[in-house]
C-alpha cells in the first residue's frame, strides 16, 4: 500500500507543489521552517484543504477524489484536537462509531487502543484533566482506532515541554514501528525528524530542496536552512580535484570531485588563533567575532569574513584567547575535516 | 498613570480609594449622577409595582380562571413558539455561521429586522402574507382548509417571528465561536457533515443554544403588539398574560398589578438563571 502524491496548492502569494512516495510501514517527516507549506501537504493529504492540481493514490487506488471523512486516514492534529465534551474513551471510540460500529463494539475498540496507549484508567477523563503528554497519547489512540492505513502527524510533539517530549518521542517510535500503514510526519524539530522517520523531505517556500535518510541528510546538507537544523557550516562552490573555489577563498577538502560542489564541515572543526599560527594548515582565513553565545558545554563563536563560519570553542579557550565581539581572529579547518559532495 | 502612589495622599484622594487604588482621583459627578438617575429610572418602576401589589388578596386572584387561563396560554405557546424556533432557528443559524452562500450578509441583516422591527408592523406583515386573504394564507385556506390569524395557531407564529431572531442571533455566535478545527478531526475519523453537527458542534454550542432558547422563550413569553394584531384578544384562546394585563388596566387596575407581578417573577427567574452567562461582572 504504497502512498504515492503529488500535492499542489496554490494561495495568493504562496504554491505548494510536491511529491512524495511513501510505501506501508514507513514513516517520512516533512521537515522545513514555519510557513514552508507542511502543513498545508498534510491538511491536502488529509482532503482538509482543496488541492488545485496533482493527485493522491493509495496502493493504485485515488485518493484525492474522496472527501475527508471517506478516506481511510488517521489524523493527529497540533494541539490534538480532543473534542472536550467527551471522555477519553468516547474520544477513541468516535471513529469506530462513524465507521458503523456498535456502541458497545467501538467503546471495546477504544478501550483497547486506550491500553495500548497505557491510559486505560483514564478512559472516563475528559480532555482538560489529562496532561499534554496524555492528552497526545489519546489522539494517536484516536487516529489508530479507526484502523487508517495512512497516518498523519502535524507537530506531534511541538505542544509538550522537554521533559515529556522525551518518553513521548520514543512512545510514539514504538506505536510507529508497530503500524503498517504509510506514515507522515510534519514537524520542524530535526530531532523529532530524526528519531521518528526513516526518511526527510525537506520543503522550503513550497518545494523540496532535499530528501534522503537522515543519515545522509545530516551528512549532506544541501540548504542554509538544513545545515543550520543539522549544526554544520555549509558553503557553496565550484570543485577542480581536491580543491573548491568559495567566493573569493581557496578551500582544500579532502574528497576529489570536479564542477559544482558544497562544502560542510562541523563548528568543532573550526580552530581560533590570536596570531598567525606557525606551519600552514591548509585552509587558513582571518575573521572577526560577530558574537559569541552558549551552545551546550561549548561557547559558538559566529566568524564574519571572507568565510561565513560558525566556530564552537570551549569556555576555557575563550578565557585564554580573550574572545569578544569585534575581535580579528585567525580561523583554520583541516582539510580532513570538511566533507565536499556535489551540488 | 500616577507615578508614585504617595502623591495621591498629597492630593486628599485616599478618603476615595478604589479596590483598583492610585489610579482614580474624585468620581465625576458628570458621569455619577446621570449613572444614580438611569439606575433609578429602570428599578423604580418595579418597586413600585411591588409597593401596589394587592398582597392581602393576591392568593385569591391568582386563582382565579381567566388569570389561570392566560398564563395556561401564554405558557404554552410561548413554550410552543420556542420550539418551533429551534427547529428552524438552529439549522438557520448553522446555514448563516458555516455556509458561505451568495448574499450571507443580507441574509444575516433581514434575519434581524424583527428584533428592531415594531411588533405591531410585524402583526399587519403576518396578517397580509399568512391572513385569509393573504398571499400564503389564501392558498392555505383553499388547499387545506387552515386560517391562521384569531387562532391559538396565530399567537404561536407571532411569537415565534418576533422571538425567532434572539435565538439565531445567540446559536450563530456561539457557533462562530466554536472551533472549527474539531469539526476537521471529526471529518478525518469519518464523521458525515450531520454526525459532526450531531455530536461535535452541538454539543459545543450547547451553552449558547440554551441561552438563546431562554432569551427567546422570555421575548415569546411577553410578546404583545404582533399577537393582538395577527391573533387578536379572545380569551381561552389567543389572550396571553401581556394582553390580559392591557385589557385588565381598563376595567381592574388591581387584577392587572397582579398579573404583571406574575410576569415580573417569570422573568426574575429567567434572568436568575442567566446569571452566570448575561450579569457576572468581569
Amino acid at each position: 500500500m504504497t502512498l504515492r502524491a503529488r500535492l499542489v496548492v496554490a494561495r495568493p502569494r504562496f504554491r505548494l507543489d510536491i511529491d512524495l512516495e511513501v510505501a506501508s510501514g514507513q514513516v517520512v517527516a516533512l521537515l522545513g521552517p514555519n510557513g514552508a507549506g507542511k502543513t498545508t501537504a498534510l491538511r491536502a493529504l488529509a482532503g482538509l484543504t482543496a488541492m488545485d492540481g496533482g493527485h493522491i493514490t493509495l496502493g493504485g487506488a485515488p485518493l484525492h477524489t474522496f472527501a475527508a471523512e471517506r478516506r481511510p486516514i488517521g489524523v493527529v492534529f497540533q494541539d490534538y484536537l480532543l473534542f472536550p465534551h467527551l471522555s477519553a474513551l468516547d474520544n477513541v471510540a468516535f471513529g469506530p462509531r462513524c465507521h458503523g460500529a456498535s456502541r458497545a463494539d467501538a467503546r471495546r475498540t477504544a478501550a483497547a487502543w486506550l491500553r495500548r496507549v497505557g491510559l486505560a484508567e483514564h478512559a472516563d477523563a475528559r480532555p482538560r484533566q489529562l496532561s499534554g503528554g496524555q492528552a497526545q497519547r489519546v489522539a494517536l489512540a484516536r487516529a489508530l482506532a479507526v484502523e487508517p492505513r495512512l497516518l498523519l502527524l502535524d507537530e506531534p510533539l511541538a505542544a509538550l515541554d522537554a521533559h515529556t517530549r522525551l518518553e513521548i518521542r520514543s512512545r510514539l517510535r514504538r506505536h510507529l514501528a508497530d503500524f503498517d500503514g504509510a506514515v507522515v510526519l510534519v514537524t520542524h524539530d530535526p530531532l523529532d525528524a530524526m528519531v521518528l522517520a526513516d526518511r526527510l523531505v525537506v520543503i522550503e517556500n513550497g518545494a523540496v530542496v532535499q530528501q534522503g535518510t537522515p543519515a545522509e541528510v545530516a551528512r549532506r546538507p544541501r540548504t542554509d536552512y538544513v545545515a543550520r537544523l543539522v549544526g554544520l557550516n555549509l558553503y557553496r562552490g565550484t570543485a577542480t580535484g581536491q580543491q573548491v573555489k568559495v567566493g573569493d577563498m581557496l578551500l582544500s577538502v579532502a574528497d576529489h570531485l570536479d564542477g559544482p560542489a558544497f562544502v560542510a564541515f562541523s563548528p568543532a572543526a573550526v580552530a581560533l588563533y590570536r596570531t598567525r599560527p606557525d606551519g600552514t594548515p591548509r585552509n587558513l582565513w582571518q575573521a572577526t567575532i560577530e558574537g559569541l553565545e552558549r551552545h551546550g558545554d561549548n561557547v559558538r563563536i559566529h566568524l564574519e569574513g571572507p568565510l561565513t563560519a560558525s566556530a564552537d570553542v570551549t569556555p576555557a579557550a575563550v578565557a585564554d584567547l580573550d574572545l569578544s565581539p569585534g575581535l580579528r581572529v585567525w580561523a583554520s579547518v583541516k582539510a580532513t575535516e570538511t566533507h565536499a559532495y556535489p551540488a | 498613570m500616577t507615578p508614585s502612589t504617595t502623591s495621591a495622599g498629597r492630593d486628599g484622594a485616599p478618603r476615595r480609594s478604589g479596590p483598583a487604588g492610585g489610579t482614580a482621583g474624585r468620581l465625576p459627578w458628570v458621569l455619577v449622577l446621570p449613572a444614580v438617575l438611569g439606575m433609578a429610572f429602570l428599578v423604580l418602576p418595579l418597586a413600585g409595582l411591588l409597593v401596589r401589589a394587592p398582597w392581602s388578596t393576591l392568593a385569591r386572584r391568582l386563582a382565579e380562571p381567566q388569570v389561570l387561563e392566560a398564563l395556561r396560554l401564554s405558557l404554552v405557546t410561548a413554550t410552543l413558539a420556542t420550539l418551533l424556533c429551534l427547529l428552524l432557528g438552529v439549522p438557520l443559524a448553522w446555514l448563516l455561521a458555516r455556509v458561505a452562500f451568495p448574499g450571507r450578509r443580507l441574509a444575516r441583516a433581514l434575519i434581524t429586522v424583527p428584533l428592531v422591527l415594531p411588533p405591531v408592523v410585524g402583526g399587519v406583515a403576518l396578517l397580509l402574507v399568512l391572513g385569509r386573504r393573504g398571499l400564503i394564507g389564501q392558498w392555505l385556506d383553499a388547499t387545506f382548509g387552515i386560517t391562521l390569524p384569531f387562532t391559538t395557531a396565530g399567537v404561536v407564529i407571532a411569537e415565534a417571528f418576533v422571538a425567532m431572531p434572539f435565538l439565531v442571533i445567540s446559536v450563530e455566535g456561539a457557533l462562530r465561536a466554536a472551533d472549527l478545527r474539531l469539526e476537521e478531526a471529526a471529518a478525518t475519523l469519518g464523521a458525515s457533515r450531520w454526525i459532526i453537527f450531531r455530536r461535535v458542534t452541538l454539543p459545543l454550542i450547547a451553552p449558547g443554544v440554551v441561552a438563546g432558547t431562554v432569551l427567546c422563550w422570555a421575548r415569546a413569553l411577553g410578546e404583545f403588539g404582533a399577537t393582538i394584531t395577527f391573533a387578536g384578544n379572545f380569551p381561552g384562546q389567543t389572550q396571553t398574560m401581556p394582553l390580559a394585563v392591557y385589557l385588565a388596566l381598563e376595567t381592574e387596575p388591581e387584577a392587572a398589578i397582579v398579573l404583571s407581578l406574575v410576569l415580573l417573577a417569570v422573568s426574575v427567574v429567567i434572568l436568575a438563571s442567566l446569571r452566570d452567562k448575561w450579569t457576572a461582572g468581569p
